[in-house]
């Protein structure tokens, strides 16, 4: 069984650590791929507002990682998703993906961030310094890079 | 009774996060259950006469708007999502 590991949470996250954690006795793995979202700025953007639907969010996060680990074959993976107020340079979301070889670990990383983003149910708000926010718009770009996986479940 | 929940935008215009409602009389399906909430008027009435600005899910499953629902189902109304 490949190892999963799911959060939703507010704190920071260690990417070291958890790497250790999804690593501990694994002596398949010849690689691991890990990507480190970050609220990006720029516009006057001061901070993001993350909400999520909380239950829903967990399940959907679990069937990403399960399709994931199916379909390339994964030794494990860790996804953390963090909700609550980030500022401009803090990181949002970790997806770490464990494989004999690393061609299967980049590729569920991409296959993951393109169903987290377009699947997964959280929302952002954006804070700008003027003190406007606005809710993000869904992006076409997304949408278009998670076709191209068919469905999540193959 | 339906436990109906808004998130994002959906709740800042709605002013609330959710509302627990009675089965309307003869609602089958999701689409049932927005047409009630359209005809309240107001901020219902302007964002549930454009369903396409909205998704759903049912139990905790994304549904479609013609998705059946039943008494004490959990239904959520929110915006395309916006995570990662």
């Amino acid at each position: 069984m490949p190892r999963i590991t799911i959060r939703v949470q507010a704190e920071v996250f260690d990417s070291g650590h958890e790497t250790t954690l999804l690593l501990d006795g694994q002596e398949s793995v010849g690689g691991v791929a890990a990507f480190t979202g970050i609220v990006r700025g720029g516009d006057g953007l001061c901070a993001l507002e993350l909400e999520h639907y909380p239950g829903m969010t967990e399940s959907m996060m679990q069937r990403i990682a399960e399709s994931a680990c199916a379909r390339f074959g994964l030794v494990g993976c860790t996804v953390i998703h963090r909700v609550g107020r980030l500022e401009v340079g803090m990181p949002i979301v970790l997806v770490l993906c464990a494989a004999a070889h690393r061609s299967a670990a980049f590729d569920a990383t991409e296959f993951m961030m393109d169903w987290l983003k377009t699947s997964a149910p959280f929302w952002k708000r954006e804070e700008f310094g003027n003190g406007r926010s606005a809710w993000v718009e869904p992006r076409a770009q997304d949408d278009a890079a998670t076709a191209r996986w068919g469905t999540l479940e193959s | 009774m339906l436990r109906i929940l808004y998130f994002a935008w959906l709740r800042d215009r709605l002013g609330r996060s959710g509302e627990t409602l009675d089965l309307p009389q003869g609602a089958r399906s999701v689409q049932d259950l927005v047409d009630q909430l359209r005809a309240r008027g107001g901020e219902y009435g302007e964002i549930f006469a454009r369903p396409e600005l909205i998704r759903v899910a049912v139990n905790q499953s994304f549904a479609a708007i013609s998705a059946p629902i039943a008494a004490n189902d959990e239904i959520a109304f929110f915006p395309p999502v916006t995570g990662g």
